[in-house]
C-alpha cells in the first residue's frame, strides 16, 4: 500500500468577515482571487517531489468561504492534485460552504469534481443570533442550500453551529440543535465562540456583546450533548458528533497526527515529525515566488509524543496504548505514568484495555489535563 | 581659578509636583552654557530612568555652573534639586540645609498648592531667603496677578515683582539669574575655622566608592586630608574632591568654606556617609556638629518574595546592590507558608516602595510577589515588653496584649471649596480629626487633620484625587504614635491559614474590610475542581466568607483544524497562568491576590 496523505486547501476570500473570525480570511477582489490560485497551483507543484509516490487520503477546501469563489477554481486544483498523487480509494473531498453563497450550478459543479462532502456553516438557526455574529445569511438561506444538496444527491452533510454567542439562551441553543438534528444531517459541529483578539467583538464591551453567562453556558453545553444523543449522534471528538461511519476523516488525520500538506496562506503541514506552516498574509503569500514559511519545526521525540496525547485525547475513543509504543518505542506509562495516575484518580481520565482516555466529566475539563502534557 | 565666597551663591529650587522646577533647573544650565540645546536631555537633574518617567525626583542632585551677571561679574551658581516628595522629607531637609536661598517656583495658573507651603515652611525653617517665580504665564488659564496675591497673602513673601516666567518656553530666564546673584546672600563661614560639612546626599559608583555630596560650610578640604564622619565616628582618608558638572563629577583641587561638591575616601558602605551627618577634620575637628541629623527609619513595610522562589538568591543581590545607593532602604530576610523565602523591606513611604518594587523588576529582571504594606505598630505586652512589629505575622497572642500604638501622621489638604464636603468625609472615613480648617481666599481651603498612617498608606492619594477630580492637594509629616483599638485580619482559603494575606486593621472597620477582601479575593482565585471557601477571621472568629464555586467546563472547543500550533499556544497560556501560582494547600492562587488588600475602595 501507497503511504497516504491528507491536503488540506486555504481559501480566505469571503464575502464579508464576520465579527468573532480570526481565522486568515477577508474580502479580495477578483484579480487577487485569480493571482492567489495561481499561486496556489505553483505551490502544489513545487511539492510535487514530495508527494507524487503518495495516495491522497482525503482533500479539505477550507477557509474563509471556498464556496465564494468560482467552482472552476476548486476544479482546477483538485485536477492538479490528481494529477501529481492521485486520489486513494473512497477519497474523502470535503468544501466548507456559507449558505449565502450557494446556488444549484455550483453545486452541481463541485459534485462533477469529485467533491463528496460537503460542511455548511450555519452557527444558529435564530436570525438575530446569526446578525449579531455578522452572519451574512438566515437560517431560510440555510435551508435554501442545504435542500439544494440533498436534492442533488448528497449523502454526507456536516452543520457547523456555535453556542456562547450573544443574545444566546437556553431556549435559543435548544432550538438551533433541535431544528438542525431534525434535518438528520451526517455530522455535526458544535464549537464555542472564543473572543479572540483583532476581531470586531474582541474590541467590544462585553455587556455590548450579550453573552450567556458561565451557568448558562454550562447548561448549554450539556443540553447540546444530550439533544445529540437524543438524535443518533455519537459525540466521537470534544466538539464533532456523526452518524455511524459519518466521522471527518480529513479531522481525524490532524487528530492522530498523521501527515498532511496544507497549501495556500497561513496553511499548516505536518510530515512525520516535520510540522511547518506558510506565510499568514495573502498578499505576502501570493508575492512569494518560492516558499515562504511563518512557522517550520523540526519536532523531537518529546515534542512529538506531547502532541500525540493533547491532539489524540481529543478524540472520544482516546489514544491506543498499543499504537504509541508502535510509534515512539516506549511505553506512555513509562513517559506520562505521572499526569495519567494523577489524573485517574481526579476522575477525568481512564484507561480500559489499550486505551487511554477521557472520562465524561474529564472532557468537559480537558483543558486541565491537556495542559499538563504541553 | 581663585573663587571668591561672595561670588558663589548656593540655592534650591521649590515647588509643588508638576509646577514646573525641573524645566526651570534645565533652563537656568542651559542658559548659563552648562548646557547646549543638543545637550540637554529633557531635565538633567532627574538622573534615573524612572525619575524622568514619573516627572519627580528621587535623590538629590547638584550641578554648578557659572553666570556672568549684568554687572560683568561672573558667579558660581550651585543647584542643589530637592527630591519632590513626602516620602524624602528629611532628604529635603537636609538638601535646604545645604543652600542659603531658594527659589520657590508657582503655576500661576494653579497657584499655591499643599507642597507648595510644606516645602516654603521647611525653607523658611532652615532660615533660606525664599524669592518667588511665577511660571508657567503663557497658559491661556495662567493669571500671575491673582497667584501673586496669594503668595503675598498666605505665605508672606513679596510677590508683586517676581519674575514672570514660562520655564518651557525659555522667556524670564534672565530675571531669574539676575534675582539669584542679587537675591540669594553669599555663603556665610570661614576658610580658617576648623572644617565642617554637612552631607546632603552620597552615591555609591563601584571604581571610587561612595560619593559623599557635601556643603562645606567651614574650612577646607583637599586630597589626603583625614576626615571623621561625626555620627558614625569612622575616620578615612579623601581620595578625591571635586565639583559636579551637567551629569559628571568634575576633580578640582580644594573645597573650601562657602563651596559645594564631593569627596571619594575609598568608602565601601553607603550606611557610613548617612545624609545630614556632618564630615570634619580627624586631625582638627569641629567642636560640633551641625544640627538636624537624625537616622531615618522606614515607616513602611510589606514583604518582597520572588515571583520564581528559586531566584531568591538574585532577589537579595538585588536588594544588597539597590541598598548601596540608597540607605533608607531596609530588608531582613522572612519566610511565609504561602510564599517561601523572602524579605520583609521597610521604605519611606509607598512612593519608595513602589520605586524599589519597580527598579527591582525593571533593572534586575525580577517578577515579584508583594504583600499588603503595613505600618511600624507598637505593642505593649502584658508583661511590659514593647515589640515594634513590621510584619502582622508576628503579632503575639491576645492574651499577651496590653494595648496597640498606631503612628499618626499631621497631613494638610488644599482643596477648592466646591470639593470640600466629599474630603472631609473622606477624612472621616479614615478615622481622620479635624483640627484646622482655613480659607486660603474665597474659594480654597486649607485642611489640617491628624490621621491614621494606615489609613493613608494604601489609596488616600489616588480617592483624594478622584473625589476633587484632580483639584486637591496633599502633604504630611509624622506626628506621633496613638493608642489605637487594632485587630489582625486572618484569610482563609480553603481552611488554611494563608500568612501573607493578614492584616492589621482599625477594630471597627474589621469586618467590612474582611468581607471586602474574600469578595476581593473570590474574583481572583480561579475555579478549581473542587469548592474553595474564603474566610475572613479575627482571633479565629469567622467574620466573613465568600466561595470560589468548583470548575465545570474548561475545555477547548474550537476548530484550529491543522494549525496544532495555535491550540498548543492556548494551552501554553493556561500552563504560563498556572506558574504565576502559589500553590497553598491544593489551592492556586494568582500572585496578584496578595495585593487584593490595596484595592477594596475600588469600584
Amino acid at each position: 500500500m501507497k503511504n497516504e496523505i491528507s491536503v488540506y486547501v486555504h481559501l480566505p476570500f469571503c464575502v464579508k468577515k464576520c465579527r468573532y473570525c480570526d481565522f486568515l480570511s477577508g474580502v479580495f477582489d477578483d484579480d487577487l482571487v485569480a493571482s492567489y490560485i495561481e499561486r496556489l497551483l505553483g505551490e502544489i507543484g513545487f511539492y510535487e517531489k514530495l508527494i507524487f509516490d503518495r495516495e491522497i487520503k482525503t482533500v479539505y477546501f477550507g477557509g474563509g468561504t471556498p464556496s465564494a469563489i468560482p467552482p472552476s477554481f476548486i476544479n482546477t486544483i483538485i485536477k492538479k492534485l490528481n494529477g501529481i498523487s492521485g486520489f486513494g480509494n473512497g477519497c474523502e473531498i470535503s468544501i466548507e460552504m456559507n449558505p449565502g453563497t450557494v446556488n444549484e450550478e455550483k453545486v452541481k459543479a463541485y459534485l462533477e469534481c469529485g467533491i463528496n462532502r460537503f460542511s455548511i456553516g450555519l452557527q444558529s438557526v435564530n436570525d438575530n443570533e446569526l446578525a449579531a455574529l455578522g452572519r451574512i445569511h438566515s437560517y431560510d438561506d440555510f435551508l435554501y442550500a442545504y435542500d439544494l444538496l440533498r436534492k442533488n444527491g448528497v449523502s454526507n452533510i456536516n452543520v457547523d453551529l456555535m453556542t456562547g454567542i450573544p443574545h444566546e439562551t437556553v431556549s435559543s441553543a435548544v432550538r438551533s440543535l433541535e431544528s438542525v438534528c431534525r434535518l438528520d444531517p451526517e455530522h455535526i459541529s458544535v464549537y464555542t465562540l472564543i473572543l479572540e483578539e483583532g476581531t470586531v467583538f474582541y474590541g467590544m464591551e462585553r455587556k455590548d456583546l450579550d453573552l450567556p453567562d458561565e451557568d448558562t453556558g454550562f447548561m448549554i453545553y450539556e443540553e447540546t450533548h444530550r439533544i445529540l444523543k437524543d438524535h443518533g449522534f455519537e459525540r466521537y471528538e470534544i466538539s464533532n458528533f456523526a452518524k455511524k461511519g459519518y466521522e471527518c476523516r480529513h479531522n481525524i488525520v490532524y487528530w492522530e497526527l498523521g501527515d498532511y500538506i496544507g497549501f495556500g496562506a497561513g496553511a499548516a503541514s505536518r510530515l512525520g515529525m516535520h510540522r511547518f506552516s506558510n506565510i499568514h498574509d495573502v498578499k505576502g503569500y501570493i508575492s512569494s515566488d518560492g516558499l515562504r514559511l511563518e512557522e517550520d519545526l523540526q519536532l523531537n521525540e518529546t515534542e512529538c509524543m506531547s502532541e500525540y496525547l493533547i491532539m489524540g485525547l481529543r478524540m472520544i475513543r482516546g489514544i491506543s496504548m498499543r499504537s504509541f509504543k508502535k510509534r515512539f518505542g516506549r511505553e506512555l506509562k513509562d513517559v506520562y505514568g505521572d499526569i495519567i495516575a494523577k489524573y485517574e484518580k481526579e476522575g477525568l481520565l481512564s484507561i480500559s484495555d489499550d486505551r487511554l482516555k477521557f472520562t465524561p466529566r474529564g472532557l468537559d475539563l480537558s483543558n486541565i489535563v491537556l495542559k499538563e502534557f504541553v | 581659578m581663585n573663587i571668591q565666597k561672595d561670588h558663589i551663591r548656593n540655592f534650591c529650587i521649590i515647588a509643588h509636583i508638576d509646577h514646573g522646577k525641573s524645566t526651570l533647573a534645565d533652563r537656568i544650565l542651559e542658559k548659563t552654557g552648562l548646557l547646549t540645546e543638543r545637550e540637554m536631555q529633557d531635565q538633567v537633574l532627574d538622573n534615573m530612568e524612572l525619575e524622568r518617567e514619573r516627572g519627580i525626583t528621587i535623590k538629590s542632585q547638584a550641578v554648578r555652573t557659572v553666570y556672568r551677571a549684568k554687572n560683568g561679574e561672573e558667579y558660581i551658581l550651585n543647584l542643589i534639586d530637592t527630591p519632590g516628595h513626602v516620602d524624602f522629607n528629611y532628604e529635603v531637609s537636609r538638601s535646604l540645609a545645604a543652600c542659603d536661598g531658594a527659589i520657590l517656583v508657582v503655576d500661576s495658573a494653579q497657584g499655591i498648592e499643599a507642597q507648595t507651603l510644606a516645602n516654603v515652611y521647611l525653607a523658611m525653617e532652615h532660615d533660606l531667603d525664599v524669592f518667588p517665580v511665577l511660571n508657567k504665564i503663557d497658559l491661556p488659564s495662567a493669571d500671575p496677578d491673582r497667584v501673586a496675591n496669594e503668595i503675598e497673602d498666605v505665605i508672606g513673601i513679596e510677590a508683586m515683582d517676581a519674575p514672570r516666567i514660562s520655564a518651557k518656553a525659555g522667556t524670564g530666564i534672565d530675571e531669574v539669574l539676575e534675582e539669584i546673584v542679587n537675591r540669594i546672600p553669599e555663603p556665610a563661614g570661614s576658610e580658617s575655622e576648623p572644617l565642617k560639612c554637612l552631607i546632603f546626599d552620597s552615591v555609591y559608583d563601584p571604581y571610587k566608592g561612595v560619593i559623599v555630596f557635601l556643603r562645606v560650610f567651614d574650612g577646607s578640604v583637599k586630597a589626603g586630608d583625614s576626615i571623621r564622619f561625626m555620627a558614625t565616628g569612622k575616620t578615612d582618608e579623601v581620595v578625591e574632591v571635586g565639583y559636579f558638572g551637567a551629569g559628571r563629577f568634575i576633580p578640582c583641587d580644594e573645597l573650601s568654606a562657602g563651596m559645594v561638591g564631593y569627596i571619594t575616601a575609598s568608602i565601601k558602605d553607603l550606611r557610613q556617609t548617612r545624609v545630614g551627618d556632618t564630615v570634619t577634620s580627624a586631625d582638627r575637628p569641629c567642636k560640633e556638629a551641625l544640627p538636624g541629623y537624625k537616622k531615618v527609619n522606614p515607616m513602611v513595610y510589606c514583604g518582597v518574595y520572588p515571583a520564581d522562589t528559586k531566584r531568591y538568591p538574585d532577589l537579595r543581590d538585588a536588594l544588597e546592590k539597590l541598598q548601596l545607593n540608597d540607605a533608607s532602604l531596609s530588608y531582613e530576610p522572612e519566610t511565609s507558608v504561602a510564599l517561601g523565602f523572602g524579605f520583609r523591606c521597610g521604605f519611606l513611604g509607598l512612593l519608595h516602595l513602589d520605586i524599589i518594587t519597580e527598579r527591582l523588576e525593571r533593572e534586575y529582571g525580577l517578577e515579584l510577589v508583594t504583600t499588603a504594606p503595613g505600618v511600624v505598630y507598637k505593642v505593649h505586652k502584658t508583661d511590659g515588653e514593647v515589640i515594634e512589629l513590621t510584619n502582622p505575622s508576628n503579632l503575639p497572642d491576645v492574651s499577651e496584649i496590653d494595648y496597640m500604638e498606631e503612628p499618626l501622621v499631621s497631613a494638610q489638604i488644599m482643596v477648592s471649596t466646591e470639593f470640600l464636603g466629599s474630603i472631609i468625609s473622606l477624612c472621616q472615613e479614615r478615622r481622620g480629626v479635624q483640627k484646622d480648617m482655613e480659607y486660603m481666599e474665597e474659594t480654597r481651603v486649607m485642611l489640617k487633620y491628624d490621621l491614621p498612617l494606615n489609613e493613608i498608606i494604601y489609596d488616600f492619594f489616588d480617592a483624594l484625587k478622584s473625589r476633587s477630580k484632580g483639584y486637591a492637594s496633599f502633604d504630611y509629616e509624622m506626628k506621633e504614635y496613638v493608642r489605637s483599638e487594632l485587630v489582625k485580619l486572618d484569610i482563609l482559603i480553603n481552611r488554611e491559614y494563608v500568612d501573607a494575606l493578614s492584616f492589621i486593621v482599625f477594630k471597627d472597620s474589621a469586618y467590612e474590610r474582611g468581607s471586602k477582601m474574600c469578595a476581593k479575593l473570590k474574583e481572583e482565585i480561579p475555579r478549581h475542581l473542587f469548592e474553595i471557601p474564603i474566610q475572613a477571621a479575627v482571633g479565629g472568629r469567622i467574620i466573613a466568607r465568600e466561595t470560589v464555586k468548583a470548575v465545570r467546563k474548561d475545555v477547548l472547543a474550537k476548530c484550529y483544524g491543522g494549525d496544532v500550533s495555535r491550540k498548543k499556544k492556548l494551552l501554553e497560556k493556561q500552563k504560563e497562568g498556572k506558574k504565576k501560582m502559589r500553590e497553598i494547600g491544593n489551592v492556586q492562587i494568582p500572585q496578584k491576590a496578595f495585593l487584593s488588600v490595596l484595592k477594596l475602595d475600588e469600584e
